[in-house]
């Protein structure tokens, strides 16, 4: 795929768009890691981009930030064309994964090194440092050496030196993933609190779905270098396009049914449904599932009987799975103590999302 | 985890040998440089007389800063020589990285003497390079200074020292994290920037001991001389020598033997400290 | 500015022709050397005009040369041998035990590695002369060996500490004695960093100048037949050997670098494949 000539530039929709990746492609030799990415930042978005490891989200990161060349395609920032320029010309800043502080410099000096090496006004420098240091509560240690401080520490200070250049676009690369489950959480918080505070946009890489529902405005799942999925966390959980998204996100039972007149069966399962004839996928998410007994305000109820096959306790939800007449389906209730033998269930057919393969 | 028994068997034998053959020999240089030697034999009479010699007669003193002038010389470009190469092949030369590291290393373990000898056959008045020089009609006669004068020592012994300085600068820089490389240029900073704010301060430990390893063994060289230096380029080793040899006065060839030991210590030393004030791991 | 040129972190063309010119001092005067082994006309002048094996039948019909070689083969072997066991033992000895005085230890076992050959050699001499030994193959043995232990150390050292010690301790837990647990674990996996130091070891001894000048009697060993030679005259005969010499240490070498990025390729692959 040859390098496109530069393409006219979309028009713009209400929240102006930041940052604008067109048809972008990145191969590394035979490996193709991004395949034809489409993808647009909102000014003062928080945008995640979500997948495995192989998925390609921190190669397209990098792309952005410039450690890297696409192989065909473009991104665009503001009107202006972006990709080729080099990276210490780019107004975005990286956070990096692990932390990338300079061992040999102060934590103020790591802070301050952005700006010195772009000349900004040696009188400005202190005071912006301080007041970078101050927004991760690290004004203490200004003149400590990175080596002494603990991992959430230097996560701290790497995301101050990021900011205090105060970039168009931020950039982090797994900046939680290597702290322990506490401290991510806090730190989740912070991050979340600082961006609404400055208004930056964000471009955070995770393979963590409970950190992006978290921290998102929006989520781009990638899949094998595509884009399976651009949405709102509330939408992507609750109205997922794919069965892979169905699955990353979230728990789901995946079912595959044939539509007839109105009616999906599957198996021994049958429910009514709005979507065409035909061979169709649809996903059920557990907690759709509630006992019949606990469950007298479902709308159109469909019913069926089930036998307990196994029980999960996970202190405040029971995870059941249950055999439907040889139908294996996953459940999730509030917790209500040991159950054994059959049970009526009741779900609300709307609940079932209809999905792409 | 491991029984006295085993842990006495492992350090024993090495602390002997290291006791019997390493410091005891040192002692006895010691011993050696405040004896005598009289009508041919050597007396053990303690005295200061031989670093007394030493600290009046000027020429000592004088050939000792000539040697350390040369150490230096050497030392300064088999850096110039070395850190380009060292940087280019860590950060330049993806593919072929190994290849050419093993083409650095090659000349650094092959005979000292096979060097030597080949830079001997190339710098004299029949040599290769004057019989070049003749044949492109650049020179009408042979060029008596490239051979047997400080210039073919302080050459011989860069070519032979400049890998000695390559290697540990080049695990230094390879052990640079190249993200913070791209943290640099993230931040702003363009190559040239990046080099100096981040490479070099980060590769002066490989840097420090690459240049405290050819500066202290330029400092005890006496081969180089030997082979292709001239009267005007005797360096303290060979006086040493001649001393154990035909000029037989051990007691005062230990004792210059004792000076270039402690002065070596004392840069190793020095070179330590500053090592560790500038690692930040 | 095109994408291309925003990558030429990659590119650096006047650093390359630098670098090659290094590469070029560094080879230049080995090539001429091996480049005249084969000219009829002598070591020097310029262009060398008569290309002849002659100076290598003399080489191999020469006597004394080859009685050095065995000198130089039996010193060299017998270096390994004695550097690598106690060089095995040190590098255990740091590795495990702790004593007093284990920090002056380990500096007086690395000192000859820095240490200007004239030292070593010299303090050896003093040392065997006050105990009445004559000097002989026996002495430079003794130098090699000593000065040679570093070497070991430093290697076999590195080796063990990237040894697993869970591997050591599963075996004592399968009942393994530590006596057997050191012959059937700990060796095998210091195989490779065993045969790697004695390869370098021996090339070091048999190309060792310095520390042998001093202790050495009436048997030479190669590199000293070769500098007794040189102050009789330069003849080709001696580049001859000289090549050769440079011949087998660069096989020597290879096989060295071949064998230690083999215990380190594992590492390097791995940190290689993370995304």
């Amino acid at each position: 795929m040859t390098a496109a000539s530069s393409t006219p530039p979309l028009p713009h929709p209400p929240n102006q768009a930041l940052l604008e990746v067109r048809n972008i492609a990145k191969s590394f030799g035979a490996r193709e890691v991004l395949k034809n990415i489409s993808l647009e930042i909102a000014s003062g978005e928080f945008l995640t981009l979500l997948g495995e490891s192989g998925s390609g989200k921190t190669t397209l990161l990098r792309l952005i930030a410039g450690f890297a060349q696409p192989t065909s395609g473009e991104i665009w920032m503001s009107s202006s064309r972006f990709d080729t320029l080099p990276p210490y010309q780019r107004r975005v800043n990286t956070v990096f994964q692990h932390y990338a502080l300079f061992p040999h410099l102060t934590v103020a000096d790591n802070v301050a090194y952005g700006l010195r090496v772009t000349h900004a006004p040696a009188s400005e420098i202190p005071t912006r440092v301080q007041a970078a240091l101050q927004m991760v509560k690290m004004q203490e240690y200004s003149s400590v050496r990175p080596s002494r401080l603990s991992g959430g520490q230097q996560q701290r200070v790497a995301l101050a030196r990021a900011l205090v250049n105060r970039p168009q676009l931020l950039l982090l690369d797994e900046p939680l993933s290597a702290l322990d489950a506490n401290l991510r959480k806090q730190m989740q918080g912070e991050l979340k609190s600082l961006q609404r505070e400055l208004g930056i946009t964000f471009l955070f890489v995770t393979h963590d779905q409970e950190e992006a529902m978290a921290l998102s405005d929006r989520i781009a799942l990638l899949k094998d270098g595509h884009l399976e999925q651009v949405a709102s966390p509330r939408e992507i959980y609750s109205h997922p396009a794919t069965s892979y998204t169905a699955q990353f996100i979230g728990q789901t039972n995946l079912l595959r049914a044939d539509v007839n007149n109105g009616v999906a069966i599957s198996g021994p399962l049958r429910w009514p449904t709005i979507a065409p004839d035909g061979p169709m996928l649809f996903s059920l998410r557990p907690e759709s599932i509630q006992l019949a007994s606990s469950s007298t305000s479902i709308l159109n109820a469909v019913r069926f009987r089930a036998r307990i096959h196994q029980q999960i306790f996970s202190g405040s939800v029971e995870q059941l799975e249950i055999d439907h007449s040889g139908q294996l389906l996953r459940v999730r209730i509030p917790a209500r103590g040991p159950l054994t033998g059959e049970h009526e269930f009741a779900f609300n057919p709307a609940d079932a999302i209809l999905v792409r393969d | 985890m491991y029984s006295r028994l085993y842990k006495a068997l492992i350090s024993v034998p090495p602390l002997l040998w290291v006791g019997l053959f390493l410091l005891l020999p040192y002692a006895l240089m010691f011993a050696h440089s405040f004896w005598l030697v009289r009508d041919g034999v050597i007396v053990h009479q303690w005295n200061f007389q031989n670093y007394a010699k030493l600290s009046q007669n000027p020429v000592y003193a004088e050939v000792l800063f000539r040697t350390a002038r040369i150490a230096a010389s050497v030392t300064v470009l088999s850096l110039l020589l070395g850190y380009p190469l060292a940087y280019y092949m860590s950060f330049h030369a993806s593919l072929r990285k190994d290849l050419l590291y093993q083409l650095v290393i090659v000349p650094l373990w092959v005979s000292y003497l096979v060097r030597g000898y080949a830079w001997k056959t190339i710098l004299g008045s029949d040599g290769v390079l004057n019989g070049f020089l003749q044949y492109l009609h650049i020179t009408k006669e042979p060029v008596s200074f490239f051979l047997y004068s400080p210039f073919a020592v302080i050459l011989t012994l860069t070519h032979i020292y400049t890998p000695f300085v390559f290697l540990p600068l080049y695990a230094s820089l390879e052990h640079i994290p190249r993200n913070l490389i791209e943290a640099s240029h993230d931040l702003g900073a363009g190559p040239r920037s990046t080099f100096f704010r981040v490479v070099v301060p980060l590769s002066i430990p490989g840097l420090l001991a690459g240049a405290t390893f050819a500066f202290v063994l330029t400092l005890g060289d006496f081969l180089g001389p030997m082979l292709v230096g001239g009267p005007s380029s005797i360096m303290i080793a060979n006086i040493v020598q001649s001393l154990f040899g035909t000029a037989y006065d051990w007691p005062l060839g230990a004792a210059i033997a004792v000076c270039i030991l402690l002065l070596t210590i004392a840069l190793l030393f020095l070179a330590e400290h500053l090592e560790k004030c500038w690692a930040f791991r | 500015m095109t994408a291309a040129s925003a990558n030429s972190l990659r590119r650096a063309p006047l650093l390359a022709a630098y670098s090659l010119l290094v590469f070029a001092f560094l080879y230049l005067p080995i090539v001429v050397l091996i480049l005249y082994s084969f000219n009829q006309g002598g070591v020097g002048g310029f262009p060398p005009r008569q290309f002849t094996l002659h100076w290598y039948q003399q080489l191999f019909a020469d006597g004394s040369i080859w009685d050095s070689v065995l000198n130089s083969l039996l010193v060299a072997l017998g270096a390994v041998a004695l550097s690598l066991t106690l060089g095995l033992l040190a590098a255990l000895a740091l590795d495990r035990a702790s004593f007093p005085g284990k920090s002056l230890f380990r500096r007086l076992v690395l000192l000859p590695l820095v240490l200007p050959g004239i030292i070593t050699g010299l303090s050896l001499l003093m040392f065997v002369d006050r105990l009445g030994i004559r000097l002989s193959l026996l002495t430079v043995f003794l130098g090699h060996g000593t000065a040679l232990i570093s070497v070991a150390t430093t290697e076999l050292f590195a080796g063990l500490q990237k040894m697993d010690r869970a591997q050591e301790e599963a075996s004592l837990d399968l009942g393994a004695t530590p006596w057997q647990t050191f012959w059937r674990i700990t060796l095998p996996h210091l195989s490779l960093s065993l045969i790697a130091s004695a390869l370098l070891i021996f090339t070091l001894s048999m190309d060792e100048i310095a520390v042998t000048f001093f202790l050495l009697g009436r048997e030479n060993t190669l590199p000293l037949e070769i500098w007794a030679r040189l102050r009789r005259g330069i003849t080709p005969e001696i580049n001859a050997i000289s090549t050769l010499i440079f011949l087998v240490s660069v096989i020597l070498i290879l096989i060295w670098y071949r064998i230690r990025t083999r215990t380190i390729g594992q590492e390097a692959t791995e940190l290689l494949e993370r995304p």
